[in-house]
Parts: C-alpha cells; sequence; structure tokens
C-alpha cells in the first residue's frame, strides 16, 4: 500500500465494499452548510432542484433560492447582477447547459464583468450514463479554462466536492465547480487536508516510472491501476489535480520530472481539459513524452457508467497500457 | 421618489441634451469609430435619468444606497460616458480617449474599468436579467433602491430577454423599471422588417408588466412615467420610449446606416452646426 500516509486517504479503498457517494452530494450538502453560516449565499437553479442536490437549501432556505426555470442564460446573468450587489450566487444546472448553453452570457456578465458568481456545472462525463452524450459534458473543462479571472475545480470525491464548495464560497470571484452524477468510490476522508493551490500526491513512490495526474472521478481508477502496477513491480505516482486553474505549476514539473514520463486521466475529451493543461505547462518547461486517457475525440452514449468507462478505454486497464506505452516511449 | 420637475427645470434639462448630443458628435469624431443613431435618440433620456431622476452620488459611485442604472445594450455607450462626464464622474476631456489604447472608456462598457458603470455589456439581451439580480439583492437586504435598466427593440430578439421578461413578471419585481429604446433601427435595417416585435404593449402586459408609452424626447412625459413606475410594486414596469434615431441630426434622423457609423470631419461640422441652431429653441419645440 503507497498511500501517501500524510493526506489520511480512505485505506478502505480497495475494498469490495468501498464506501460511495456522488460528487454532487457534496455540493448539496456544503450548500446547507454554507445557509447556515452565510447569509450571503443564494442558489439559483433551471428546474434541476433535485437533480443538482439544491432541494434541501431550498428547503431550509426558501427566501434565498431562486427557481429560474429552464432559462439558463436568465439563470447566469441574474447571478452575475446578485453577485455585484454583495450576493455570493451559485448556480445549478447540468454542466452542458451551464456553462455549456450560457457560455457568453458567463463570459460577459460573471467573468469579465468580475461578478462574484459560483458556477457548478453537474452531470459532467460519460459516468452521467443512460441520459446519453446530449447529457453528458465532456468539454466543459476545455471551455471555462480558456477564461482568464475564473478558478476551476474538479473533486475527485464527495468530500473533496463539500470542501471545494464550501472554500469557493470565501473566494473573491468566479469559481467553476465540476460533479458527477453516479455515485463513486470515496478516496479522501474528512481528515485529508483540502489544498487549492496544489496537486497532491495520492499514490507515492520511491522511484517512480512515470506520473499518472488524474481529475475527478477517474482518480479512483488511476489509484487502482496504480496498485496494480505494483503487482508488476512498476512504481508509479499518482496525482490528484483537483484545481486545473490555476493550475500548480511547480507541483507538476517536479512530480513529472521525478518520473520523466506523465499519463493523464479525465473523464472528459482528451483536448482542453487536464490533459491540455498539463502538456501546456510541461511544454513550456520541460517536455516530456505523454499520454492521455480521456473521451478521445468523440461522443459517447447511453449504458451504464461502468460499462461506458471501460468501453471508452477510461479504466484501469487502459491506463495501465498508457504507462506501459508512455514508460517504452521514455525508454524508446 | 423623484422630485416634481419644474418648468426651469425641464429647460434646463433640454439644453443640457443639446450639450450632451454636440459632445456625443465630438467624442464619436475623435474615436473615428462607434454608434450614432442610438446615443442621439437616447440622450433626452440619459440627461433624464443623470440630472434628475438617479438618487446618486458622481463623487462616490459605490455608494451602496445609490439607484442603479444598468445599460443592457452597450453600444450605445457613448451617451452614457458624455452624461457620466457632465454629471461629474470623470474629467470630460477623458472623452477623447473612447475606444482608444489604455482608456477606460472601452468600446462597450465594462464595470470594472469605469467607477459608476453598474454592468459590462455589449453582448445583447442579457442587461434586464442582471438588473433583476440586482433588484432581488436589494429586496433581500430590505433596501429602498431602484434599478433602472434600459434596452433596445432589437436586442429584444435576444430569448434571454424574453426568460427575464417572465421571470420579472412572475416575482413581481416592483423595485424594477426598464426602458426600451423603441428607435425602429438595427444594423441590418428596421426592425420590423428583421425580425417584428410588435404587438410590443400587449407581449409585456401579457408577461405581467405595468406597461407605458412615451415620447422619449418628451423629458417631462419621461419623468411622469417614472413617477408612475415608481408607485407600481406589485409588477416591474416597462417604459416603451419611442425615439428617432439619430434625433437632432437631420442626415442621421432614422437611418439605419447610422446605427453603427461615426461622423466624419465634415460629417461632424454640419451635425454641430444644426445642434447649435436649436440652442435655447429647444422647449418650445414641444410646444
Amino acid at each position: 500500500m503507497m498511500l501517501n500516509p500524510a493526506l489520511k486517504l480512505n485505506q478502505k479503498i480497495f475494498d469490495k465494499d468501498v464506501e460511495v457517494a456522488p460528487t454532487r452530494k457534496g455540493y448539496g450538502d456544503a450548500l446547507e452548510k454554507l445557509g447556515e453560516v452565510n447569509p450571503n449565499v443564494v442558489v439559483l437553479c433551471a428546474d434541476l432542484t433535485d437533480s443538482t442536490q439544491c432541494a434541501k437549501f431550498a428547503e431550509k432556505f426558501p427566501e434565498r433560492f431562486i427557481e429560474c426555470g429552464v432559462a439558463e442564460q436568465n439563470m447566469a446573468a441574474i447571478a452575475a447582477g446578485l453577485g455585484v450587489s454583495g450576493k455570493i450566487p451559485f448556480i445549478s444546472s447540468y454542466a452542458t447547459f451551464s456553462p455549456g448553453k450560457n457560455w457568453e452570457t458567463i463570459r460577459t456578465t460573471i467573468v469579465y464583468n468580475q461578478s462574484n458568481v459560483k458556477i457548478a456545472g453537474h452531470h459532467s462525463g460519460i459516468v452521467t450514463g443512460a441520459d446519453g452524450a446530449t447529457h453528458q459534458a465532456t468539454e466543459d473543462i476545455a471551455i471555462v479554462r480558456a477564461w482568464p479571472w475564473i478558478k476551476v475545480i474538479v473533486p475527485c470525491d464527495w468530500h473533496e466536492a463539500l470542501r471545494a464548495t464550501e472554500v469557493s464560497a470565501d473566494i473573491k470571484g468566479p469559481v467553476y465547480l465540476r460533479f458527477t452524477r453516479d455515485k463513486t468510490p470515496v478516496i479522501t476522508t474528512d481528515k485529508t487536508p483540502f489544498d487549492i493551490n496544489h496537486a497532491q500526491v495520492y499514490w507515492l513512490s520511491k522511484n517512480p516510472q512515470a506520473t499518472i495526474f488524474g481529475t475527478g472521478h477517474l482518480l479512483y481508477y488511476a489509484l487502482a491501476a496504480a496498485s496494480e502496477l505494483e503487482k508488476e513491480k512498476i512504481e508509479v505516482d499518482v496525482v490528484n489535480v483537483a484545481t486545473i486553474k490555476p493550475i500548480d505549476e511547480k507541483g507538476i514539473i517536479s512530480s513529472a520530472e521525478k518520473s520523466g514520463a506523465v499519463v493523464t486521466v479525465e473523464d472528459h475529451q482528451i483536448t482542453g481539459g487536464l490533459g491540455g493543461a498539463i502538456a501546456e505547462v510541461l511544454s513550456r518547461n520541460k517536455p516530456l513524452p505523454m499520454e492521455y486517457i480521456g473521451l478521445q475525440d468523440t461522443f459517447a452514449e447511453s449504458g451504464k457508467p461502468a460499462e461506458l468507462i471501460k468501453k471508452y478505454k477510461m479504466d484501469d486497464t487502459a491506463i495501465i497500457e498508457a504507462v506501459k506505452k508512455v514508460m517504452e516511449r521514455k525508454n524508446g | 421618489m423623484t422630485s416634481e420637475l419644474h418648468e426651469e427645470k425641464l429647460q434646463e434639462l433640454e439644453e443640457k441634451s443639446n450639450e450632451i448630443r454636440q459632445l456625443i458628435i465630438k467624442t464619436l469624431l475623435e474615436a473615428g469609430s462607434g454608434h450614432s443613431a442610438g446615443p442621439l435618440g437616447m440622450t433626452d433620456i440619459f440627461c433624464a435619468f443623470y440630472f434628475h431622476i438617479l438618487n446618486h452620488d458622481p463623487k462616490k459611485p459605490d455608494w451602496p444606497e445609490r439607484d442603479r442604472l444598468v445599460l443592457s445594450n452597450g453600444h450605445i455607450c457613448p451617451v452614457q460616458y458624455v452624461t457620466m462626464a457632465l454629471a461629474g464622474y470623470f474629467p470630460i476631456e477623458e472623452l477623447k480617449t473612447l475606444r482608444k489604447i489604455d482608456s477606460r472608456l472601452q468600446g462597450h462598457p465594462h464595470r470594472t474599468a469605469l467607477p459608476g458603470l453598474e454592468t459590462t455589456s455589449g453582448p445583447l439581451g442579457e442587461g434586464l436579467s442582471q438588473a433583476i439580480g440586482m433588484a432581488l439583492a436589494a429586496k433581500l437586504d430590505k433596501k429602498d433602491y431602484r434599478i433602472y435598466v434600459l434596452t433596445s427593440d432589437g436586442e429584444h430578439q435576444e430569448g434571454n430577454i424574453w426568460e427575464a421578461a417572465m421571470f420579472a413578471g412572475k416575482n413581481k419585481i416592483g423595485n424594477l423599471t426598464q426602458v426600451i429604446d423603441r428607435n425602429n433601427i438595427q444594423i441590418d435595417g428596421f426592425t420590423e422588417n428583421i425580425m417584428p416585435l410588435e404587438p410590443l404593449r400587449e407581449k409585456y402586459l401579457a408577461f405581467n408588466w405595468e406597461v407605458i408609452d412615451v415620447d422619449g424626447h418628451n423629458i417631462r412625459e419621461f419623468v411622469d412615467a417614472i413617477g408612475k413606475a415608481q408607485s407600481t410594486h406589485q409588477k416591474p414596469t416597462i417604459i416603451i420610449a419611442h425615439t428617432i434615431p439619430g434625433k437632432g441630426v437631420s442626415f442621421m434622423e432614422n437611418d439605419y446606416k447610422w446605427h453603427g457609423s461615426a461622423p466624419d470631419d465634415e460629417q461632424a461640422k454640419q451635425a454641430l452646426a444644426e445642434l447649435r441652431t436649436l440652442q435655447g429653441k429647444i422647449v418650445s419645440e414641444h410646444e
């Protein structure tokens, strides 16, 4: 077991009965807490109150819950007006609609306008499952990451989702938070420090042959891959990059240099997301062979999350293959 | 509440409007690009807002209790910049920097660039929603300040406007007043040819708004309408301001080609000459 002891991660992570919870639940739990402690927090939703986990906030703080109906542009711009008037609005919808459909509204009225709005993009990734590709947000990191002045956080499990949501309320300015629908393994514990500024090494090796940078729920598969590779006597590091913007350049470079080969893992298109962000950092500082796990320039389809992860080559098997391939390239 | 408009003050405002129009022409000439028709058409309304209606303090643009004036159709910002400068928000000299590098006067307004701007705008259809957000914040904080939002008729082709109109009607946002510049033109031509908006009045009535039609160049009528809006608490109000795009400059009036262009030297000279002939005669125009 090479889980970084300093981070107090879930020691039962590889057990069959590992605790599972959706990251969106962490968002909902955090909103409820924030509602109690911060009277300026308001929550806006576009006809997806239950699904985006705003129901408890809505019930407890009805005067601070704003139902916008199916109108994501209106929701974003109303939030912009609230955000320049001393409020801390959280806007909640599926990421394909917000920041997808209302991208320019957010760009102009929230990001460029420097309004203090938190954008919660739900149902991200192909693990959205049966709803199909229309509802699986797989380009959202790319489209928000291109904006200046925004922070982009992709929590790996519900604990981290809760902490990220809480912390975002204290950040002045726009923040994008990315959540998933499906229940995924709980990787961290309530004792794991959440560090918005630094990528954290979750799986630590003495002599890593490759560095796996992961974000979001697929970090679990990255850790599973590391554990299996260990049995084959291949050491790797696994780094949780929860904050994609601003990215921890120093941390990324030093982790990558340690092994000399990089694999990125994300439930997102391989273009423009975590892989793109890491490639930008390394190409400027320390060019290294890289392999990308993610959606390979295609749309996915309906299916069970586990089936989709396997078919679209984002599971531990695919990650192991990518590690071996990048090691070959490094050594070849 | 807006105070009564005495005859003397009315005349002062109308003279001020003429001054604003002249300064708009000079500013656009210096900038070398920008929009002419909309700013000249909305001059009387901007003048009424900044010099009579708004509860504001140009020396304290962040004063929390101030009324908010949100410009949704940001492309008409030359009239806002000129009016703000004359009201004392920044030096008149600075108008020469419009659209130039290192300027606070961006080609389309940017909130954080210039104190006194309430939002960033240019992309159409977004101001009404932002004004609703400000109105909701005022209600949550139990504050009395009012939110005025200026929109255009062409911009009503954006779906976002109708999302916002629906929301404001449903939620009875009574501290919100919209003023639509009904000037009948947009970049590609006349609005009723591009995408008809009529019956506009009936549309807003159906969305549960209070609707008041005014002559957008009659300051008294406009101020009266604002008074009615201020005493309408159970509904948002829209004032449909019927305006003449390019108002005051004969060759610009009602010509959609002036929507998005600025005058050259010769045109500016002629425009200023025309506007100067109106000095001291404007009040009689309405009688």
